[in-house]
This record gives C-alpha cells, sequence and structure tokens, in this order.
C-alpha cells in the first residue's frame, strides 16, 4: 500500500482516541446510535467518526446495517436514540431537509436524475440561475463545465447531452458533480459502482479522490474490496447492526476485511481498533 | 492494485479507454467551437437517428399531403383555402396546446374537447340577445370557468390521488352533459347561435391588410432577432454554437414563410366583395404559442414540468414542489381549453347539442402527431401547431376530393398511427427517456 496523500493533520486518530476529541475532529461523529423498526434491531449503539476531506469507506455483508446507518445520517428516519455531531455541534437531522442544509448530500443507486434533461438542466434542478426573471442558461452552462472540468470528468461530450444518453459512469458522474455544486461538505455515495464496468469504475473512484482533494468528505458504502482499497482513507465496518471495526484503512488488509464483514472480528486487527458495541 | 490509487493514473486510464471524446474543460473549447459544416451535419445526422428528430420529418410530412392535395386538386393552395384552412386548424391547435400541457407531465385529460366546448356555449349564451352580457364580461368569465374546471381535476388527481385518466373520463361524460343540457334549454333548437359581433370575429374577423404586414413584419423580426442574439450572447461567452449558416437558413425560410402568409392573407379571396387580411385566429393562435414556449423554455415552471414528466421523484428530492407545478399544468390546460372553445363557437357560429365527440382525440393526436410524447418529458408547444395543421390539411384536402367522412376518419388514424410509429423506430437507438 502507497501511503495516504497527505498527513491527517486536522482529523484525529480515529479509534483509540478519546471520544470528545474525535468528536471535536471529525466532520460528523454518530454516537451510540441506535434504530430499531418494530423489534428489528437494524443499528445497534453505532460510534461512527468521519473526517473532513477524507474517504471514509463503510463496508459490510448484506444486512449488516449500512443503508439504515446512512439513511438515517440523510434524514430518512431518524434515529431511535443515539446523538449525532456536525463539526462537533450537536445536530438534530429529522428529514433529509435538515441533512442538504447541512451540507450532507446523499447519492443514491438511482441516482434521481432526469434523463429527459440535459446535464446542465441535471446539475441545476431545483436551484435554477436566473437573469431579467429568465432562466440564465448561459451561466448555468458556463457553472456546469467549469466543475466538470475541476472535477476532471472529461469524458461527456457536451454537457446540453441528455443526460439518458450518458454511460452509467457518466450518470453517477454527474450525481456527484450536482452534489459537489451544492457545496456539500460530505457526499454520501450508495454502491456507486456496483453496476458499472472497468473503466467507469475507474471514472468514479478517480471523481471519489478528486472530491477528497477539494475538501470533501466521502462516505463511500461499497462491497468492492478492491474500489475500497483503491480510495478509501478509513475503513468503517459493520456486523450485523453492529459497527465492529474502524480505522485508517493501513491498519487493514483484504483478508482482516474479509473476516470482520463475514465474522465481525479478525485476529489481524488490533484489538484496540475493535469496538465494543456498548462502549461510550 | 496500489498503483489506482492516485487519481491522475484513473484518470489516464479513462483517456486511454475513450480516446474519441473531446474534452469539455474551458480550456481547450475555442469561442467558435462548431467544428465546421461537416461536423454541423454530423451531430444533426445523429440528433436525427438518436431520434430527437426535431420538427423536420413532421414537416416534411405534412409538405407531402400539401403537395398531393394541390396535384388532385388546384383549389387547395388558392388563398381562400389556405385562409379556411388556418381557420380549421385553429381549433386542433388551441386543443392539442391544452393537452401538451398535461402531457408532459404524464398526465393525460380526456375532457378537454367538451371543456372547450363548455367554455364556448357559456360565452354564446351570456352574449345573446337573451343575456346581452358585455363581451369583456362573458368571454373572460367562460375561461375562467374552463380554468376552474382545470383547478378541479388539479385538486381530484393531486389530493385524492386519482389517475387523471379517469377523472377526465368522468368528465368527458359530465361535460358534454352539461353542454347539451346548456344548449337544450335556450330554446333555440338544440344550438345557441354567436350573437355578439366580438365572439363572431374571433375568427370571422381579419386584420386589416397593413396590420397583417405589420404582424408578420413583427414576428418574423422578433423571431429573428432573438435567434440572432441568444446565438451572440452564447459566443459571446465562449460557448459552441450553431454554425452562422443554420442560424441564416432558419432566418431566410421565417422571412420566406412570413411573405408566404402575407401573400395569401392579403389576397381578395371573395369574389363580390373585398375581402382581404389575416384572420384573428391567427394571431390568437400565435400568441398562445409564444406564451406557452416562454414558460416551458424560459421559466423554472416550464423545468420542472419536463422534470416532473421525467422523473418525478428526482425532481421531489431536489426540493421542488411536484404538485405544485403539476397544478399549474392543469389550471393552463383549463385555460387554454377555454379560449379554444370560444373560438370553436366562433367559428362555428355557435354551438349545438350534436357536437363532434372526436374532438378531444385530436387535440392528444394533434399533440402526438406534432411529436410529443404521450408518457411525460417530452414535447413543446410547436408539436400542437404542426400536429393541427396535419389533422386540417387532411379534412380539408379530403373534403376537396369529395371524400367521405369515414375515409377521413381512416386516413387520420393511419397519420397517427404513421406519425408515432416514425417517432418510436427512430428513438429506438437513441437514449432511454424514462
Amino acid at each position: 500500500m502507497e501511503p495516504t496523500p497527505e498527513p491527517p493533520v486536522a482529523s484525529s486518530e480515529t479509534g483509540g482516541s478519546g471520544v470528545g476529541s474525535s468528536i471535536a475532529n471529525s466532520l460528523l461523529s454518530l454516537r451510540n446510535v441506535t434504530k430499531s423498526f418494530g423489534a428489528v434491531q437494524a443499528l445497534r449503539h453505532v460510534d461512527l467518526d468521519v473526517p473532513p476531506g477524507k474517504v471514509t469507506a463503510l463496508i459490510g455483508d448484506n444486512g449488516a446495517g449500512k443503508s439504515v446507518l446512512i439513511q438515517t445520517i440523510a434524514g430518512i428516519f431518524p434515529p431511535s436514540t443515539g446523538e449525532m455531531y456536525w463539526r462537533g455541534e450537536r445536530v438534530h437531522v429529522h428529514n433529509p431537509r435538515n441533512a442538504a442544509d447541512l451540507g450532507i448530500a446523499t447519492v443514491y443507486q438511482d441516482l434521481a436524475l432526469c434523463n429527459n434533461l440535459d446535464i446542465v438542466q441535471n446539475m441545476y434542478l431545483g436551484r435554477e440561475e436566473k437573469r431579467h426573471g429568465v432562466l440564465d442558461e448561459i451561466k448555468m452552462e458556463l457553472e456546469t463545465k467549469r466543475l466538470l472540468a475541476d472535477l476532471s470528468v472529461t469524458t461527456v461530450q457536451s454537457v446540453r447531452q441528455l443526460v439518458g444518453s450518458l454511460s452509467g459512469g457518466q450518470r453517477q458522474s454527474i450525481a456527484v458533480a450536482r452534489a459537489v455544486m451544492r457545496e456539500s461538505q460530505l457526499v454520501i455515495m450508495d454502491e456507486p459502482t456496483a453496476a458499472l464496468g472497468v473503466s467507469q469504475t475507474a471514472q468514479v473512484l478517480a471523481l471519489v479522490r478528486k472530491l477528497s482533494e477539494r475538501g470533501i468528505a466521502v462516505l463511500l458504502i461499497s462491497h468492492n474490496l478492491n474500489d475500497v482499497f483503491s480510495v478509501a482513507d478509513y475503513i468503517a465496518v459493520m456486523h450485523l447492526g453492529v459497527l465492529v471495526s474502524s480505522g485508517p484503512i493501513a491498519n487493514y488488509d483484504t483478508t482482516s476485511a474479509v473476516e470482520l464483514i463475514t465474522t465481525g472480528a479478525s485476529a489481524k486487527v488490533p484489538s484496540s481498533l475493535v469496538r465494543a458495541g456498548h462502549e461510550g | 492494485m496500489p498503483d489506482t490509487k492516485g487519481s491522475a493514473s484513473v484518470t489516464d486510464v479513462n483517456e486511454q479507454l475513450e480516446p474519441v471524446t473531446a474534452p469539455i474543460g474551458g480550456s481547450t473549447s475555442t469561442p467558435k467551437a462548431t467544428a465546421g459544416v461537416a461536423g454541423q451535419i454530423r451531430t444533426q445526422f445523429k440528433r436525427l437517428r438518436s431520434g430527437d428528430t426535431g420538427l423536420v420529418p413532421i414537416t416534411v410530412g405534412l409538405l407531402v399531403l400539401i403537395v398531393y392535395f394541390q396535384v388532385r386538386n388546384s383549389v387547395f393552395l388558392s388563398a381562400s383555402n389556405l385562409t379556411n384552412l388556418s381557420i380549421q386548424a385553429t381549433i386542433y391547435i388551441l386543443l392539442g396546446m391544452a393537452e401538451i400541457w398535461l402531457l408532459l407531465l404524464g398526465e393525460i385529460d380526456l375532457s378537454v374537447g367538451y371543456v372547450a366546448a363548455l367554455g364556448g356555449v357559456v360565452g354564446t349564451i351570456l352574449t345573446d340577445y337573451q343575456f346581452h352580457w358585455a363581451w369583456y364580461l362573458a368571454l373572460p368569465l367562460a375561461v375562467l370557468l374552463t380554468t376552474l374546471i382545470g383547478v378541479l381535476n388539479a385538486v381530484l388527481v393531486i389530493r385524492l390521488r386519482l389517475p387523471s385518466f379517469i377523472v377526465t373520463l368522468a368528465g368527458f361524460l359530465i361535460w358534454q352533459g352539461a353542454v347539451i343540457y346548456l344548449v337544450d334549454h335556450q330554446g333555440t333548437g338544440g344550438a345557441v347561435p354567436v350573437q355578439e359581433k366580438v365572439l363572431y370575429d374571433l375568427v370571422g374577423g381579419n386584420l386589416t391588410p397593413v396590420a397583417t404586414w405589420l404582424f408578420v413584419l413583427l414576428c418574423v423580426a422578433g423571431v429573428a432577432y432573438l435567434m440572432i442574439r441568444g446565438t451572440q450572447r452564447r459566443r459571446a461567452n465562449g460557448l459552441d454554437t450553431v454554425p452562422f449558416f443554420l442560424t441564416l437558413t432558419k432566418i431566410v425560410l421565417l422571412v420566406a414563410v412570413g411573405i408566404l402568409l402575407i401573400v395569401v392573407f392579403n389576397a381578395n379571396r371573395s369574389t363580390f366583395v373585398v375581402l382581404r387580411g389575416m384572420p384573428f385566429a391567427v394571431p390568437i393562435d400565435l400568441a398562445l404559442l409564444a406564451a406557452g414556449t416562454f414558460v416551458l423554455a424560459k421559466t423554472r415552471t416550464g423545468r420542472y414540468i419536463y422534470a416532473i414528466g421525467g422523473n418525478s421523484e428526482a425532481v421531489r428530492r431536489a426540493g421542488v414542489s411536484v404538485n405544485r407545478y403539476r397544478f399549474i399544468a392543469f389550471v393552463a390546460t383549463g385555460f387554454t381549453a377555454g379560449i379554444a372553445g370560444l373560438l370553436y363557437s366562433s367559428r362555428l357560429g355557435g354551438i349545438s347539442d350534436s357536437i363532434d365527440p372526436t374532438l378531444t382525440l385530436y387535440s392528444i393526436a394533434a399533440a402526438v402527431i406534432g411529436g410529443t410524447s404521450l408518457f411525460g418529458g417530452r414535447g413543446k408547444m410547436v408539436h400542437a401547431v404542426i400536429g393541427g395543421l396535419i389533422i386540417a390539411v387532411i379534412y380539408n384536402g379530403m373534403a376537396l376530393l369529395s371524400m367521405s367522412p369515414p375515409t377521413v376518419y381512416i386516413v387520420t388514424g393511419i397519420v397517427l398511427l404513421a406519425a408515432v410509429t416514425i417517432d418510436s423506430v427512430a428513438r429506438r437507438g437513441g437514449p432511454q427517456l424514462r
């Protein structure tokens, strides 16, 4: 493994340190978050720190609670118990708009794009620029081109192409770029590469790194450990609703990650990194 | 595997794998990045192939029909027949425009024909010798009534979540009944005649020849100005523009159509008295076309109506009130239907209790023949104009050839089928829009 691009100056040494300092140094922190659906406990006492400007991969088997966790963060349904901190401040996210107002954007697998609109129209959907009372197409088009160039999304021929004519990777890129345009601090991506081929996966992973370079934190759900190890700075592993382990990616390898995903424990990962579900 | 971590190397992989695509970054695009005439033609061809056919095929179809009827009967292209044609087309055009607001959402209005007729009946009755309302009260009231029917439909579809197909199917029956009831209770023998000059003149009156000149000149100059200014603004900002020759071709065509309109409408079309000038129906059509096109292309309302037709969940998640814009579209449909109804009554000189039940279906046919999708998200106001003209041409031409109504129905049906088939086949290779 090559070293991470830059030393994590601002972020805490997640995992071993005291809870208070990691809340202060994290962009988003969850403490003791529990979510029940009737008798089913989907999340059990989850503590998670998402450092600013880093890529955090959330991994786990089907039914481990990854989706419930991100939907809780995104405000789809509030947690049953537990606290959420944003830049060290206690926050309450009751609905998606609360999350968006904080600067949390979620890119779901369906991407929520309008295929019959072009790239510019999708990028600005819901927040169109106006000039003299009518849509300012020129400003929106210039901004879109600038942002896509910034994000190195270079494979689309024209920003006036209909989104329905784009490839899966391009569509994913547009959905992410839209989140960036809304000045999000944290972009949550749900299985962004699940349906993509090799080159398109590379395209999307490059974009994930690009976000991190711009200081935007990414919380990435993935089943693909290749993707995770190629792009993530931190890892958080879930198993049966419990966040069993989290820490810098250097502390993990494919074998230990697979062990954690399947059994919830690994001999290779130092025990201090493995969180007991009821701590905090 | 570790190698792929750096973003630069990942990007390189992309560029190797997809070498044909051009970068979209501002640095590489020149202010006149139009890749020449050949490139532009290739782009246009690609658009045709991908189903973004624009108005070209359907306009060709219209011209073919016109040539056919002219060959069969030389009266077809006479000034008087063409003027008559423009009046005949008006009802299909206006009802088609009313329908397009809802078709764009993926909704449908089966009642629009009878809603229009109801507006026509109310406007006609209130201004007749019995009620004697002033036209400036009665006609807006009629349009207000149809607009309120639009509100009612909106409430039923949005609040009660009923399918628009069923709501407006019920409306088809209810408003049909209302029209017949109103007509039959006037004691005028199964029809209410137009007795107000302004209502009669909506279709029966003409601009003076000078006013026709001025109106056409204003329209052509206005559209040409907007086209040139739009291109210039894009160029000034370093954005891709359509090549100058294409804009020029469009403007030349526009001028040609303008001259044609002046020649046709300003020719004397009566043998005994002088009858010249553009029928009022044409500026009314064009005004609604301009207003509808403006809203759909230049405002958030229009943008959201398209977006809802494409993916309403995406619009909802973008924080837009989907129901608000669905409501606006229903109201616009009711409003446009009211105007259509007044012109309908004006053209027929009144409304009878045996009103054509296929009116609604023609409104949908006009929109779809013109290129508007039944499934939402794709369409333009101008589609109703071209589709309405095609239906009117078929009607008018076949009447000149003394063909029977059954033949007319069959031919119109075949044209509708052909238009939808061409559209569907053309789009098979293109992007999945829904």
